[in-house]
């Protein structure tokens, strides 16, 4: 029963994902690999597109993987299964507002999710990356360290690196102009 | 009736999920704009304060914020409508992006316009993980549990589910005993 399945993975996802919709990136991540229902690189995709449209990130994600899953079911079971937990946890959160807020357990508990959700965003990205800019099956068969690395997506994503933190005018502007942007690249120079 | 006080709730909350884009941050002058300018649901302190919950408690920072606002409103019939409503737009949105772009998948210069964007979501993601790495690494212990936790993920094939847990524990382990010294 995939649908079973799915509902309880992202129910899972929303119960453990601290930190809003970048922070269900490493969850989905675990699920493609152990479950083989898609790739890294197709999960690359859906976070691009996720970033592009209309709507929280987190939500088009579970959206976008529940459809490549299951259809239009399945796209409406996964973002089902995501926000059934956050609705519960609210609720009970609510009732006990002031309580939760100065409750030393919660706050301590929260001091130690905090660094360990930005750790493991960051080792999901760093599998993005390398999904994206080195090549070790071109590295295996020439031996040639010129062909470990993609130049072309280094030099991208140099670029992208620089105007997005370094250039001041262009710093701020929406990420969806350097998606946009890239994609016009990508088509340019055959990425 | 209850439909008639649900209705415009989970409208409102659709709004604000169309007006959205990225991350849960990108939504909060459109919340300060609809719910509490527009409507008065709530006040701009009550906004700031279910918004900084919405980002500690697990889930999506949207979803939290509307189930909060919903819940104030008309209970929990209300939390959930607002939350039915923020996620909406995507669902159809997204549907059709999905859709659409399965078909086309094979096109090349689909594919050579996502080897472009791919490389670009590295970049998002390394800027995002600066940002909140500047937020949550605040002391030696979060840097501790930063890169324990970085490592093993990096080199183990565990779930997420675990390493939350673990460092909630830590957290406790950590702040309570300090403070006790202290």
């Amino acid at each position: 029963m995939i649908y079973l399945q799915l509902y309880w993975e992202f129910f899972k996802t929303g119960l453990f994902a601290v930190g809003g919709g970048m922070a269900t990136l490493p969850f989905l991540k675990e699920i493609g690999t152990r479950t083989g229902w898609y790739t890294a690189a197709m999960l690359a995709d859906m976070l691009a597109v996720s970033e592009s449209t209309p709507g929280p990130m987190g939500i088009n994600m579970a959206t976008y993987v529940g459809y490549t899953v299951g259809g239009v079911p399945g796209s409406v079971i996964a973002t089902l299964g995501e926000v059934t937990p956050s609705i519960i946890v609210i609720l009970i959160v609510a009732a006990f507002l002031k309580a939760f807020r100065s409750n030393r357990y919660v706050e301590a508990g929260f001091y130690g999710i905090r660094p360990a959700s930005t750790a493991l965003i960051a080792s999901a990205g760093i599998g993005v990356v390398l999904l994206c800019l080195v090549d070790l099956e071109a590295w295996r068969e020439t031996g040639s360290l010129a062909a470990l690395l993609n130049w072309k997506g280094l030099l991208l994503f140099a670029a992208v690196w620089a105007l997005t933190n370094v250039v001041k005018p262009t710093a701020k502007l929406h990420p969806i102009l350097f998606i946009a942007a890239s994609a016009v690249i990508g088509i340019v120079f055959g990425f | 009736m209850r439909f008639r006080q649900l209705f415009p709730l989970f409208l409102t909350f659709a709004k604000v999920g169309v007006m959205t884009f990225g991350g849960g941050y990108a939504m909060l002058p459109i919340l300060q704009r609809e719910i509490v300018e527009n409507k008065g649901w709530a006040t701009e302190e009550e906004l700031t304060d279910y918004f900084a919950i919405g980002q500690c408690t697990p889930g999506i920072i949207a979803v939290n914020t509307a189930t909060f606002v919903g819940q104030k409103l008309y209970g929990t019939a209300g939390g959930i409508a607002a939350t039915l409503g923020v996620v909406f737009p995507s669902m159809v949105i997204i549907t059709i992006i999905a859709a659409v772009l399965r078909n086309f998948a094979e096109v090349p210069a689909v594919k050579h316009a996502f080897g472009g964007i791919r490389v670009c979501v590295c970049v998002l993601i390394l800027n995002a993980v600066v940002k909140l790495w500047k937020k949550t690494v605040v002391d030696l212990p979060s840097l501790l549990i930063f890169l324990g936790v970085l490592a093993l993920a990096l080199f183990t094939g565990l779930s997420p589910v675990l390493y939350v847990v673990i460092a909630a524990a830590l957290g406790i382990l950590i702040k309570l005993r300090g403070g006790k010294r202290a």
